[in-house]
């Protein structure tokens, strides 16, 4: 069997593992909620998509970890910080001069990658979580509606609420007086993906092409929409897109491998 | 880490006779002492007898010992907003409690020292006054202050002449104050060791051009005490020569101050975060990173200083400040600095309570980056307000940073 190479996500919300083999290809894959215990999660999730993937802990040539938590992989020989794997996934799909968009659960990040694929800048979100998938959460709670519900529900507004608050606790207040005002869920929660677009283009000026990837992407199709209205412009989204940075990862230890062949 | 500077001691040393000095000073009563900002007007209060106590020491002390977060909210509750300056608030929360660094530091020291007068520079910002004129008001003690010029392209005859009339205009009522009037001769007398005292602590920091650099920002940081506390007498020039020794033998021997290769070579812009620095000190080394420079450190150098022409030399020095000065003129300043110490990369401090010293708000990175070419990284935080810290933000931004600069090496 050959060699296999894994990429371990631990994100603040969601971990994510990805299985590639020498030739770049996914061979499997897992996603779970992060939880309290990091170490445990990635363990899980390595079980699992080693499983998807037919393949064994034997067969594992070199692990990367990324995200929050990625000093907490204990079968991890290399960490990455989640800009770097991110930018890295979405550059293998994509290999040209691109802006990453990264919306995280605790943070947005905003990658340049130059046409070799080198990052020239990037900006994560301040401390506030506006934008984030954290925001989104609370406002699901706000709403009392499931998280994965909101995307069938935003498509179906008929008139978007604006939402003007930066803060998420603000923005929590404006939800409540636009329910007080009888206005739709559905037009509160696209004025809410509103809302995490605009956090996102005020972090830095975009003028390459666009990739969006992240959790909140791939559970909310309809945001890549939205903000492909509000840039006027067609955005890039990968088939896994919550997978990238594990991906992103796995595709630092192949390099990693060859390198450590290299100087035996 | 890399061994620790020999001088330190000797720096330890010099702070602690500064504070046991003013401690018997205020307890016996029998020298007078003036509270003054940290770019005020020192070398009037010396020469006129008075001991300088400098509030912001003590403020940046609170940080660095990490009691500053619980005693901000108690400035907070009495109406001095989370929002202004956290060296402000952290000292009016250590006043408000009664509780003091110092204590610890300095055992036998009970408290901070009594002022007899309180004296104000506002080229540091506008903080400066409503906190001194907090601490007036609560030691019945007289307030006085210069009200800078800001937003300086160029400094002209007119600004020296004004801040210099300002400063001439303090001397009868300090006089009246310390008991004697102003000799002349112990002015330039005090003015000439500020220079000497600037000239060294320059020359100290310029030691980090060398490479590998002997000293990072965050060393200065520890080791600028008496470039601030200590303008205007001998000592502070005695133990600057040894540093300044100490640090060209570091070159001779091509000792870095980071263990390791020195592979990425920063430039700090901002305050420094008082309560995390021996982390930040850590984290960039553990990545091969050696912050060198700053312009915070750089703020107590006063080329400017003359002997021959006390006031106007005073008032042009304090008014050639960074803080100061116009943008264009910042910009300047930063990309010669980036040249001279030969950095790859920058590192803005966005301090959320200290504007003045946040130079990322409009627009400086950008335009210095395409300038330059040379990367920058903003890192949100505060001076003082270890509640408006991210630890984990900061470092997977530190670290996406120089796995930036790697990779425009590789």
């Amino acid at each position: 069997m050959s060699s296999i190479y894994i990429g371990v996500d631990v994100g603040a919300s969601r971990t994510k593992a990805a299985v590639l083999d020498g030739e770049k290809n996914l061979l499997g894959y897992a996603v779970r909620k992060s939880g309290v215990d990091f170490s445990a999660t990635a363990e899980v999730c390595l079980a699992e998509s080693l499983d998807m993937a037919r393949r064994g802990k034997a067969d594992i040539a070199y692990t990367v970890s990324t995200g929050y938590g990625r000093s907490n992989v204990a079968y991890s020989r290399e960490t990455k910080t989640e800009i770097g794997c991110h930018a890295k996934g979405c550059y293998f799909y994509f290999p040209k001069a691109i802006t990453v968009i990264d919306i995280g659960g605790q943070d947005n990040k905003i990658i340049c990658l130059d046409a070799a694929g080198r990052r020239t800048s990037f900006k994560m979100n301040r401390k506030c979580a506006a934008g984030t998938g954290a925001f989104l959460e609370e406002m699901s709670s706000r709403l009392d509606i499931a998280i994965e519900d909101m995307d069938t529900l935003a498509k179906q507004s008929t008139s978007m609420v604006r939402l003007g608050s930066f803060c998420t606790v603000f923005s929590a207040t404006e939800v409540l007086e636009n329910i007080r005002n009888g206005k739709k869920v559905a037009d509160i929660v696209k004025g809410v993906f509103f809302s995490v677009i605009q956090r996102i283009l005020e972090m830095d000026s975009i003028s390459q092409d666009v990739v969006m990837t992240g959790g909140v992407v791939a559970n909310n199709p309809y945001i890549v929409t939205m903000t492909e209205e509000q840039i006027g412009r067609k955005i890039l989204v990968a088939e896994y897109p919550q997978l990238t940075g594990a991906i992103g990862a796995a595709l630092y230890a192949i390099e990693a491998s060859s390198r450590t062949e290299l100087t035996g | 880490m890399a061994e620790r500077l020999k001088t330190t001691k000797d720096i330890s040393k010099f702070m602690a006779d500064y504070y046991y000095e003013l401690d018997e000073a205020s307890k016996s009563g029998k020298r007078k002492i003036a509270w003054c900002t940290s770019v005020g007007p020192a070398e009037i209060l010396r020469s006129l007898g008075f001991l300088t106590y400098f509030p912001e020491t003590h403020a940046a002390m609170l940080g660095t010992s990490r009691m500053a977060a619980n005693l901000i909210s108690s400035a907070n509750a009495i109406g001095y907003s989370p929002d202004i300056c956290s060296y402000l608030t952290a000292d009016i929360g250590s006043c408000l409690q009664g509780l003091t660094p110092l204590t610890k530091a300095f055992p036998g020291i009970e408290g901070v020292p009594r002022a007899d007068v309180l004296v104000y520079n506002t080229n540091q910002c506008r903080d400066v006054q409503d906190w001194f004129s907090w601490h007036a008001k609560r030691l019945n003690a007289p307030l006085l202050g210069l009200e800078t010029h800001r937003n300086i392209a160029k400094v002209s005859a007119a600004h020296v002449s004004s801040i210099a009339a300002q400063m001439e205009n303090m001397v009868e009522p300090l006089e009246h104050i310390a008991g004697r009037k102003l000799d002349l001769d112990e002015l330039k007398n005090r003015v000439a060791l500020t220079r000497q005292c600037s000239d060294l602590w320059e020359k100290c920091l310029q030691t980090a051009a060398a490479t590998p650099s002997p000293l990072t920002f965050f060393d200065a940081t520890t080791i600028m005490g008496p470039a601030v506390a200590g303008r205007g007498t001998r000592a502070a020039i005695d133990v600057y020569r040894l540093l300044l020794e100490e640090l060209n033998e570091r070159i001779e021997k091509g000792e870095g101050a980071i263990e390791g290769e020195e592979r990425h070579r920063l430039y700090w812009d901002g305050m420094p975060v008082w309560g995390r620095l021996s982390m930040h000190s850590k984290l960039f080394a553990g990545l091969g990173a050696s912050v060198i420079a700053s312009t915070y450190c750089s703020s107590w150098i006063f080329n400017a200083m003359d002997p021959a022409r006390p006031f106007e030399s005073m008032a042009k020095a304090y008014t050639e400040l960074f803080i100061v000065r116009s943008d264009d003129y910042k910009e300047k300043y930063i990309r010669e600095k980036l040249e001279f110490f030969k950095c790859d990369g920058i590192i803005y401090h966005d301090s959320k309570t200290c504007p003045n010293n946040s130079n990322c708000r409009y627009g400086m990175p950008q335009r210095l980056q395409l300038e330059t070419g040379i990367p920058a990284l903003i890192i949100n935080g505060d001076l003082n307000d270890l509640r408006l810290i991210s630890d984990e933000q900061t470092k997977t931004n530190v670290e996406a940073f120089i796995e930036q600069l790697e990779e425009a090496k590789a």
